[in-house]
């Protein structure tokens, strides 16, 4: 069976690099790869188009960047909430980008 | 910008949200002015309050309700919300109609507060 | 400050939202708004009164198109162009009453 090492410990996986053992997941194993590192922004993305599609339900409009990242902090947790982690998963920029993958109209002002 | 440099604006709104489209694009450039960082006022006289009328269902008219959209003016730091009294009282409202909390105040106080602004919008 | 206000004050509250939440200053009329500046009116005793507040004048060009200029309420002063443009200079900001 092929392992990943991380900090000394070894985590075992299947052929593909997919953890083996559910419960070892933890936060130095998320990190330990780029290939971990998407997989992870794959769920945060998920998690912000979430958050997006919730908060047009409720307000009517797509949040300016500066108000999704303070909101996204609040909710997601303050290492998310951070203009550069949101640019790193929407490069095209947070606003635009997260706004049409969650299917929402273009944010006020976004030109 | 710094806080040295910020400038009072003052959006004063003084129509009926569907009639014409002033009511949505007053909200629409506050939107955008939160952006700069600037002290940012809304006022609502006359029919303006009417903007802020709880329970507003557009379907029927084809319209989109924007009504909602006040409650996100906090999150963009807009927390300067004044009513004129006067206004309110002659449509037969009161602050709970209201869909958001808002300062209401005798009219020649929201007068005074004008005379202050750098810039007055009106819609 | 100064306070432009264009709509006639006998089909529109323009003028008296004005005169209700404004304290003092200037207040300019301008296009239908200078019906207000004349004698005779529903509304000449309002801006009368509103007179010891507030410095009024009207627009010249929009009377002499309506026909009006020769019944201007006495107190309430006129300006051409120019005088709307050192009006908007010389004050620190300004309201319009749509």
């Amino acid at each position: 069976m092929p392992a990943i090492e991380v900090n000394g410990k070894s985590y075992e996986t299947d052929e593909e690099g997919y953890l083996v053992n559910l419960a070892e997941w933890n936060e130095d194993v998320a990190n330990s790869s780029p290939r971990w590192r998407t997989w992870r922004c794959r769920a945060t993305t998920g998690e912000v188009v979430n958050f997006l599609r919730k908060y047009y339900d409720e307000y009517q409009i797509a949040p300016a960047v500066r108000v999704l990242t303070k909101a996204i902090g609040k909710t997601l947790g303050p290492e998310k909430g951070s203009s550069q982690y949101l640019y790193e998963l929407f490069p095209y920029g947070p606003a635009k980008q997260a706004c049409k993958i969650a299917g929402l109209p273009k944010p006020t002002g976004c030109v | 910008m710094t806080e040295g440099t910020a400038k009072k604006f003052m959006f004063v709104n003084r129509t009926a949200p569907y009639g014409t489209a002033y009511a949505l694009e007053s909200l629409e450039v506050v939107l955008i002015s939160a952006a700069f960082d600037q002290d940012v006022s809304l006022v609502f006289i006359d029919d303006g309050v009417f903007q802020l009328k709880k329970g507003q269902q557009t379907k029927g008219i084809e319209t989109k309700n924007f009504s909602p959209t006040y409650r996100a003016l906090e999150g963009y730091d807009v927390e300067k919300l004044y009513v004129d009294q006067e206004s309110l009282v002659a449509r037969g409202l009161t602050e709970a109609d209201l869909i958001v909390d808002v300062t209401v105040l005798p009219s020649r106080e929201l007068g005074a507060l004008m005379d202050e602004q750098d810039v007055v919008l009106s819609f | 400050m100064l306070h432009i206000v264009n709509k006639s004050p006998l089909e529109r509250n323009s003028l008296a939202a004005c005169l209700r939440i404004a304290g003092s200053g200037t207040i300019l009329l301008i296009e239908d708004a200078v019906y207000g500046a004349i004698r005779g009116t529903t509304v000449e005793a309002a801006v009368k009164e509103a007179l010891v507040r507030f410095r009024i004048v009207a627009l010249q060009p929009d009377l002499d198109a309506r026909a009006v200029a020769d019944r201007v309420i006495e107190g309430v002063g006129t300006v051409d162009y120019a005088g709307f443009v050192d009006l908007v200079a010389e004050h620190r900001n300004c309201q319009s009453w749509l």
